[in-house]
């Protein structure tokens, strides 16, 4: 696996790419002229300010919308999804904010939703429960998520432990890269470190990873490669070695407008 | 290709705590509210009627149930797939006029006619799932309008064709005699007849509720009420599930319709409405949530025997038969409450 992807990193073939890639919603211009390179083994940071069009961009590469403009590429091929299930195909998996999971069914459920493992047996093909059961907590409890039951409704997990659920769930089933919507946006600090800390790992395993976050501190603890969106546009495309933190805070939040912003909020202080 | 992350030191793995009981899990079950109430009402009838102790009063109580409670399987699946379906009571009727006026009209074997019949009331289905999922209008909505034209059409085309409301008696055409064996037969077990619904209602429950519990489809019909979107982004077929749901709603249609139409030989065109309420009653006595994504179809039948229980018991304790209503809103109220207590308690964190 490891000597592949070093291949695959050598030849320079990202496993996905987007080059100029442009999105209009009607008359809304969501993106315009993005270009991103997904390369195994990496993280791969999307910041911005509300609305910069982060959602967007992780939608055409998970199959959820198609773009206007400009090529998706995958393993150097050029492809349009016509479904989240095309993506899913090609191992890109993506854990959103918000439909992550479906909180009234139990974790075991969730977990298999849509790749669920039948046993053959006429006429029905019935539901192999006890296997998916036991590979569901083997596989949670390897990232350290240890659930009582999971027959549990999910709904009775904590944000984090849901989001990472769904995590698992992408990686176990092949998925290469991992697309990742804001995933600690609502977590306290240590439930934000149990998914950074999940997120190291599954680089670690040598899957490409992007993450979408509003935190350029969450973002330079994992992050290899960042891009900061801005009106749709890409503000700044920087390599970890090329940009520290600071440059980071001050692209995120605007630069100037944040020292503007700084001076105005001390005087009213005063 | 399947990738695992790298496992934590065995010893860092705590042991794993006992599962909660049996006895708990049971108790979080949709039904479990459903079934408290059907023993309670149950003793309660048993105590103020004595004809409802009766083996024979059995036999009525359950099949009043089956005929609610077989349409009440499908309605209960389509909630837990977070859809309604309003037509559900009329397109009974218009599958058993369908059959009846075709037959007669045509001079056709009922078979012909039944079989019809079927490809209309899944028709029907299909036509309202799929105006859901490619409007995205309520289905509260969308069927409602279904429910309105259902509902004149089958008074306007019965008076069109046959100059009455109800349709002609069909008992003396060909294939009555094997269509009234499979749709409204009875038997007799130990003295005590027992009416052939009973049992179609007791298969349908038993296999509505394997599919739901124990297959993929199932799976799917949770996660699609639960979660649309979810549930899509994660590869399943969502427009294809609920349109699978409402087309079930209209396979039961035709099964209640021709179980009406063989019953009785003739059809009154007005019937049906009113009871898709019934059906969703029912349901919602069952434990499924108005919201979708959380039920049973067993507790659709539990339900649906609360229903038989108040309907004949009243009858039985030779009270005035308006009671029934007020009964059924006690218990719809105290269902709701029930069953919200008892999610509560499924979904505590913990
Ligand atoms: N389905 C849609 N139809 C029309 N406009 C849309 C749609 N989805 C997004 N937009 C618009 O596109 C722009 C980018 O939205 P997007 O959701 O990608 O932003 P975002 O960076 O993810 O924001 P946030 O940080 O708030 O999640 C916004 O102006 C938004 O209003
Ligand atoms: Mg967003």
């Amino acid at each position: 696996m490891a000597a592949m992807v070093d291949m695959a990193v050598d030849a320079g073939v990202p496993l996905v790419e987007m080059v100029d890639v442009g999105k209009s919603y009607g008359v809304i211009q969501a993106l315009r002229g993005v270009s991103l390179r997904v390369n195994a083994g990496e993280v791969t940071c999307v910041l911005g300010d509300n609305g910069a069009g982060k959602s967007t961009l992780i939608k055409i590469m998970s199959g959820l919308h198609q773009q206007s403009e400009g090529a998706l590429r995958v393993d150097g091929e050029e492809v349009r999804f016509g479904s989240p299930r095309e993506a899913l195909d090609r191992g890109i998996a993506t854990v959103y904010q918000d439909l992550a999971v479906v909180p009234l069914m139990e974790v075991w459920r969730n977990f298999f939703l849509g790749s669920e493992v039948r046993k053959r047996l006429w006429p029905f093909n019935p539901l192999d429960a006890e296997g998916m059961r036991r590979t569901a907590r083997a596989e949670l409890s390897k990232m350290g998520i240890e659930l009582d039951d999971v027959n549990q409704p999910i709904g009775t997990l904590s944000g984090g432990q849901r989001q990472c659920v769904a995590i698992a769930r992408a990686v176990y089933f092949g998925a290469r890269v991992l697309i990742l919507d804001e995933p600690t946006a609502a977590l306290g600090v240590k439930q934000s470190g149990v998914v950074l800390r999940y997120i190291a790992r599954a680089r670690d395993a040598g899957l490409g990873v992007v993450l979408i976050t509003h935190n350029p501190h969450h973002a330079y603890l994992v992050g290899d490669h960042f891009v900061v969106l801005k009106r749709g546009q890409m503000s700044l495309d920087g390599k970890r070695d090329e940009i520290t933190l600071d440059e980071l805070t001050q692209q995120m939040a605007g630069g100037d407008e944040l020292e503007a912003l700084t001076s105005e909020l001390r005087r009213a202080q005063v | 290709m399947s990738q695992t992350l790298e496992r934590p030191p065995e010893a860092a793995v705590p042991k794993r705590p006992a599962r909660p009981s049996l006895l708990y899990r049971a108790f979080v079950r949709p039904e479990t509210g459903s079934l408290v109430g059907a023993i309670a009402i149950l003793i309660f009838f048993a105590a103020v009627a004595p004809p409802f102790r009766q083996l024979t009063s059995a036999a009525t109580v359950l099949y009043a149930s089956s005929t609610i409670g077989i349409m009440a399987i499908a309605v209960a699946l389509l909630m837990i797939g977070g859809e309604f379906d309003l037509s559900a009571g009329v397109s009974v009727v218009t599958a058993a006029l369908t059959a009846s006026m075709l037959s007669y009209e045509l001079s056709l074997n009922l078979w012909v006619g039944t079989l019809v019949a079927l490809v209309v009331a899944l028709a029907i289905g299909w036509v309202n799932g799929y105006l859901v999922v490619r409007t995205g209008i309520p289905s509260f909505l969308v069927t409602l309008g279904t429910f309105l034209m259902l509902q004149g059409l089958n008074l306007a085309v019965t008076k069109m064709i046959t100059g009455t409301v109800a349709t002609r008696n069909i008992s003396d055409m060909d294939g009555y005699d094997s269509l009234r064996a499979v749709f409204a037969s009875q038997f007799t077990i130990g003295g005590v007849a027992i009416r052939v619904t009973v049992l179609w209602w007791l298969l349908f429950v038993a296999v509505s509720s394997y599919v739901l519990l124990r297959t993929r489809i199932g799976n799917w019909i949770l996660a699609v009420g639960g979660n649309a979107d979810s549930a899509r982004a994660v590869g399943v077929p969502v427009n294809k599930v609920k349109v699978g749901l409402f087309v079930t709603v209209g396979f039961l249609a035709w099964f209640t319709g021709m179980h009406l139409l063989y019953s009785f030989n003739t059809v009154q065109s007005g019937e049906g409405v009113g009871n898709e309420f019934r059906y969703i009653i029912a349901a919602v006595i069952g434990g499924a949530l108005l919201t979708g994504g959380y039920g049973s179809t067993i507790g659709s039948a539990i339900g649906a025997f609360i229903f038989g229980m108040t309907t004949q018991g009243i009858v039985y304790a030779g009270w005035d038969p308006d009671w029934f209503k007020f009964f059924l809103g006690i218990m719809l109220l105290l269902a709701t409450v029930t069953n919200l207590w008892v999610r509560r308690l499924a979904t505590r964190r913990g």
